[in-house]
């Protein structure tokens, strides 16, 4: 909302810089963009031109002698409009122009030139509000103009403007006049009456005209008839308060409907009489219901938009937009005056539809019906004046408002418990008076009625609410609130499993979780759907995310287009998806490597499965799943990952997450990536961490190689020789395995290191090799794989 | 036979003296102490003596014996520094070639302000709650005293799954979970961190940010209790000398409303380019709980009051960091990642 000085100093009479009242506005609650004049130029004269001669060493630019009454001054000029006799703008030396031009002295091809004549959109007026003229040339003053004046001054465009932030629960804001009881407010002026006074024919609008409401969204409407205009220019008054409010004038009559929209915050319709007819119906509209609206555009509308009718089709978009065929136009005589309050609810989705306006943004934020009555007589005020209207008598009244002012009880010690100060009773009615709210004190209670204007205000809250804008809470002294003594909780696991990655070495990330929905569907192993936006900003993010792989390999390749190789990350976040018609949300631990681990001197580790799958048990067994988990290689895999050097994660014998590398289709890098549910695993118990006996008798170490196929797993042997060997048997590792031409080709040989020992005695050598020759036998018998030789 | 002794004493001190390795040390050894060596047979012909001088010559032998053995232990300690100070010497490394990398990680600068967020909050006792990013309609906004249609929607532009889903554009949405979980139960004393989702992407949007809540509902609380407590945060979080300043504003949640600005930490209020020379930053969104908000959850609002606040966690870590663009944290480029890898001072 854009506020012009000018025009609010009809209502309120305030004498303060804009900038304060900017900042003063501020402190209430009203935010602010900017403040300023205007027209931002110094140094400027009305002056005529006497003498315009051809520029000897130009073809386009002109030599004048500009009269601004106190002496004349020689000016080039390059407008084709300057002439001899016109009055005009000048800008003398030392002028300031927007866009931080100042104007010097100088010789333009050899002639001398002591200003600049301008068009208002060299003194920073938008296009849109300049006259034709002004765009290719300078501005055209009338004849009549004052030589030596200050044109800004001649013009009325010396207004100061704030352009206001308001809050959405403001809508009283949206007016002149509720600007003026808010400014009256802060200084403690008060508010002058609105001029509803005009004169009336005969005729009584209502034997001539009828209003039909066929919908419960509409609540009050008003017409009137105003008979005879004359279409004009608007006078300057109005013309640079629209301007100034950032509406650009086009008649006198259309500008007097924005006039007093801005004015009073009740948006007004003028329907041509002529060309309506006899009647308005408001109702919904039909399905598919077709409206040419003013920008004459066909518009479709559906059965929540409310229309106005003149009872056999749609004539326009209550609260939005009106339609072409009952537009006034330059002919038209006689102007059917609505002021109505629609919907607000119905009204966002029409114009959320079909277009933001000033007027729907005012239904939106709620109306005051007492103003509904005073819009329509101010209107008849304004065409009597500036249109030379004839009003006919009566008001054709369709009224289901509430028009009760509201009475809010409220304890003194209520606004103080709320606020923690100590305001007094005094402070308090004070407020309320310069509030212009009516207030009986009865005790300790006060009842505050709430003028109609202020539908922000329904609730006692409210108005301790008022209390502390106008009052200021910047004096409250903080304090803590007083409560038990108690411990904070938080969730530790998921904060050391975040510092565990960091202590091994990972970056964190935090990427988007909104993702393209292809992105969405890849690197997945369990069965869901994609959750998917139904109005997204971009096709790029238009799917939640159910893994964060797709993420973490993006932050990977574009960390790797910029040549950064080593990229060790990890992210804890949710995924997102739809399983059996349920959303579920799930925590992650998702992991990506790629390039080198560590490095120096000639001691440099690349990034391979195991290291993935070190870290990977780094987590799993700080978080007490140790033998409860494996690594296991499936065929079902999703496309994105090598087949040869994937595998499922497995705690307790369900899966909970994938580790491997990338298909060398997806990245030509050896990227590898992991996942791990975290909300699927944290939910299996872990046992008490306990301490465990040392045993105090000595291990024995002894160490077997086989050879096996290629395609047998570690972990399966591994598994057998738990199994022969009985507790006895504390530790096994795998310290070598090798392929190559010693032993057949399609072989391999796996060495173990195996630890014997038992808590309560010393192992005899007799007994280990018993429990040895058993793993031997055992695994030639059972897995068919023989001792190394 | 004193007198051979004498000579066999001062030959071999001479030896001891020239001996310049450990072997050569364990021949001289043997040659004079061992079984064959020339103390023992010298001792062998003792049985030749007269009872008198036995002990007088044994006592001799011994006595040199002793003299050489100790000398040779001495001369073995020498040795043996020499060849170890040898081998130290030969160890020496040039200590000014690189390390080898140990692996330090990072936190994501977000996370870090969220753990120190929560720290803060948790010391004075609170709780931190955490709730679904996947929203229903209903607590992210008709719950808080938001029902369709309601204009102040606009001021959250939301991505909707479907009609009653959407992407949280709050984290208040948690407020009303917390208050519907406690039952009318007080004192509430939470806070919830988490990522929060808008329809609004620029230089200083992102659609996807970061956000914490925090709620208090008991009896009597006021103002002035939410005003200390953003104080103990403010000043913890941006420095001691931090100073608050309540704007009123509106929201639909809380009555009354405020916006919160802290002194610049900057310029410590004098005016710069950061805080655009007004001397205030704006951080915080705050009031005290709706009566409807209260109402619609479970809590009377004749009987109770509550504050509650809450902040952007992107917005904290560009001030704190200095970090100049809101799209570094979602870029996650390791150089701007590995930056956050150290203690930071308190």
């Amino acid at each position: 909302m854009k506020l012009s000085k000018n025009f609010v100093k009809d209502y309120v009479d305030i004498d303060v810089d804009i900038n304060t009242l900017a900042e003063d506005m501020t402190k209430v609650g009203n935010e602010y963009d900017s403040a300023g004049k205007l027209i931002n130029a110094t140094n400027l004269i009305i002056g005529e031109v006497i003498e315009c001669k051809e520029h000897p060493n130009s073809d386009h630019l002109h030599v004048c002698k500009v009269n601004i009454g106190k002496e004349i001054l020689d000016i080039v000029c390059g407008a084709p409009n300057v002439r001899k006799g016109l009055k005009v703008i000048l800008a003398q030396v030392g002028a300031e122009l927007p866009d931080g031009i100042t104007i010097k002295k100088g010789s333009i091809r050899g002639e001398e030139s002591n200003g600049m004549l301008c068009s208002l959109l060299e003194l920073g007026m938008e296009s849109k509000y300049v006259p034709e003229i002004d765009k290719t040339g300078i501005h055209e003053l009338p004849e009549d103009a004052p030589v030596g004046e200050n044109p800004i001054e001649y013009m009325g465009l010396s207004d100061e403007i704030v352009d206001f932030e308001l809050t959405a629960n403001r809508g009283d804001l949206l007016s002149i006049l509720g600007m003026a009881y808010e400014l009256g407010a802060i200084y403690d002026k008060p508010v002058k009456e609105v001029d509803l006074k005009h004169s009336e024919t005969d005729e009584n609008v209502n034997d001539s005209f009828k209003v039909e409401i066929n919908t419960d969204n509409c609540n009050l409407f008003l017409a009137k008839k105003a008979l005879n205009v004359t279409i004009k220019e608007s006078p300057d008054f109005i013309k640079n308060r629209l301007i100034s409010s950032g509406i650009r004038p086009i008649n006198n009559v259309v500008d007097i409907s924005n006039y007093v929209m801005l004015e009073l915050g009740q948006p007004l319709h003028f329907y041509d009489s002529d060309r309506l007819g006899e009647r308005i119906v408001v109702r919904m509209a039909e399905p598919n219901e077709k409206l040419t609206t003013l920008d004459n555009i066909e518009r479709t509308l559906s059965k929540e938009d409310i229309v106005i009718s003149n009872g056999k089709e749609a004539i326009g978009l209550a609260g939005v937009m009106g339609g072409l065929s009952t537009e006034v136009e330059e002919t038209t005589k006689n102007i059917i005056i609505e002021s109505a309050i629609f919907d607000g609810v119905k009204v966002r989705c029409t114009s959320k539809n079909i277009l933001r306006s000033e007027a729907s943004n005012r239904f939106e934020k709620g109306l005051d019906p007492n103003r509904t009555y005073m819009a329509i007589e101010r209107a008849c005020v304004l065409l009597e004046k500036y249109a030379d209207a004839k009003i006919a008598k009566g008001t054709v009244i369709y009224d289901k408002s509430d028009k009760n002012e509201k009475k809010i009880d409220i304890k003194f010690k209520d606004i103080n418990g709320l606020l923690g100060m100590e305001i007094s009773k005094e402070e308090i009615l004070n407020v309320f008076r310069k509030l212009n709210f009516k207030y009986v004190e009865n005790g300790e209670i006060i009842t505050v009625t709430v003028p109609t204007r202020r539908l922000d205000i329904s609730i006692k809250e409210d108005l301790i609410e008022e209390v502390g804008r106008i009052y200021g809470v910047d004096n409250i002294e903080g304090k803590l609130p007083v409560l038990p003594i108690k411990t904070g909780s938080y969730n530790k696991t998921i904060r050391e499993i975040r510092n565990k990655m960091v202590t091994l070495g990972l970056n964190e990330t935090m990427s988007y979780v909104l993702i393209n929905e292809k992105e969405a569907n890849k690197y997945i192993l369990d069965s869901f759907e994609a959750i998917k936006l139904l109005d997204p900003l971009t096709e790029e993010r238009n799917t939640l995310r159910y893994s964060m792989i797709p993420s973490l390999v993006k932050i990977f390749e574009y960390n790797s287009d910029r040549n950064n190789k080593d990229v060790s990350i990890f992210e804890i976040g949710k995924g997102f998806g739809k399983i059996n018609e349920d959303y579920i949300e799930e925590e992650k631990l998702c992991v990506l490597m790629s390039g080198k681990f560590y490095e120096g001197v000639g001691n440099t580790r690349n990034v391979d499965f195991y290291i993935l799958k070190g870290i990977a048990e780094e987590v799993l067994d700080y978080l007490g799943y140790n033998g409860r988990y494996s690594f296991v290689a499936n065929k079902e895999l999703p496309k994105e990952f090598h087949p040869g050097q994937t595998a499922y994660v497995i705690v307790n014998g369900e899966q909970v997450g994938i580790i491997g590398k990338l298909h060398p289709s997806e990245t030509k890098e050896d990227v590898y990536v992991m996942e791990i549910n975290l909300s699927k695993l944290l939910a299996k118990m872990v046992g008490k961490m306990k301490y465990k006996e040392i045993s105090k008798f000595p291990s024995i170490k002894k160490d077997l190689a086989f050879v096996v196929d290629k395609d047998i797993d570690s972990q399966t042997i591994e598994k057998q020789i738990k199994k022969s060997a009985g507790n006895l048997l504390t530790a096994i590792e795998v310290f070598d395995v090798y392929t190559g031409n010693r032993i057949e080709a399609n072989k391999k040989s796996i060495a173990y290191s195996l630890t014997f020992s038992d808590s309560k005695k010393t192992l005899t050598d007799d007994e280990v090799t018993g429990i040895f020759n058993k793993i031997i036998a055992d695994a030639e018998k059972i897995l068919g794989i023989t001792l190394r030789g | 036979m004193k007198e051979q002794i004498a000579k066999i004493k001062e030959t071999a001190l001479l030896e001891i003296e020239k001996i310049s390795n450990l072997q050569e040390l364990n021949d001289v050894k043997v040659k004079y102490l061992g079984k064959k060596g020339e103390l023992t047979s010298v001792l062998r012909g003792m049985k030749d003596l007269t009872p008198e001088e036995r002990p007088v010559i044994g006592g001799l032998v011994n006595e040199v014996r002793d003299n050489i053995e100790n000398l040779i232990q001495i001369k073995e300690a020498t040795l043996q520094e020499e060849l170890l100070n040898k081998k130290l010497e030969s160890e020496k490394i040039d200590i000014t070639l690189p390390s080898t990398k140990i692996k330090r990680g990072s936190k994501h600068p977000i996370n870090r302000i969220i753990e120190e967020v929560e720290d803060i909050f948790v010391s004075m006792g609170y709780d931190v709650v955490d709730g679904p990013e996947l929203e229903t309609d209903e607590y992210c906004f008709e719950k808080l005293n938001l029902p369709k249609g309601h204009p102040a929607r606009d001021m959250q532009d939301s991505f909707y799954v479907d009609p009653e889903h959407l992407l949280r554009t709050q984290t208040s949405a948690v407020q009303a979970r917390v208050m519907m979980a406690n039952e009318e139960k007080t004192p509430i004393r939470v806070i919830c961190p988490g990522k929060t989702y808008r329809r609004d992407d620029d230089a200083t949007h992102s659609h996807q940010f970061g956000q914490v809540e925090g709620l208090v509902i008991d009896k009597d609380i006021s103002l002035a209790d939410l005003k200390g407590t953003l104080e103990v945060f403010v000043r913890k979080m941006l420095g001691k000398n931090s100073n608050l300043r309540f704007r009123p504003s509106y929201f639909p949640f809380t009555e009354p409303s405020y916006e919160v600005d802290v002194s610049c930490f900057k310029c410590g209020g004098k005016g710069c380019n950061l805080c655009k020379q007004t001397g205030w930053i704006e951080i915080l969104g705050s009031g005290m709980v709706h009566p409807n908000v209260l109402k619609e959850n479970g809590y009377d609002p004749e009987k109770y009051t509550g504050f509650a606040f809450g902040t952007g966690l992107d917005r904290l870590a560009m001030f704190k960091y200095g970090i100049p663009d809101i799209r570094y944290f979602y870029t996650n480029d390791v150089r701007f990642l590995k930056q956050f890898d150290r203690k930071d001072v308190e």
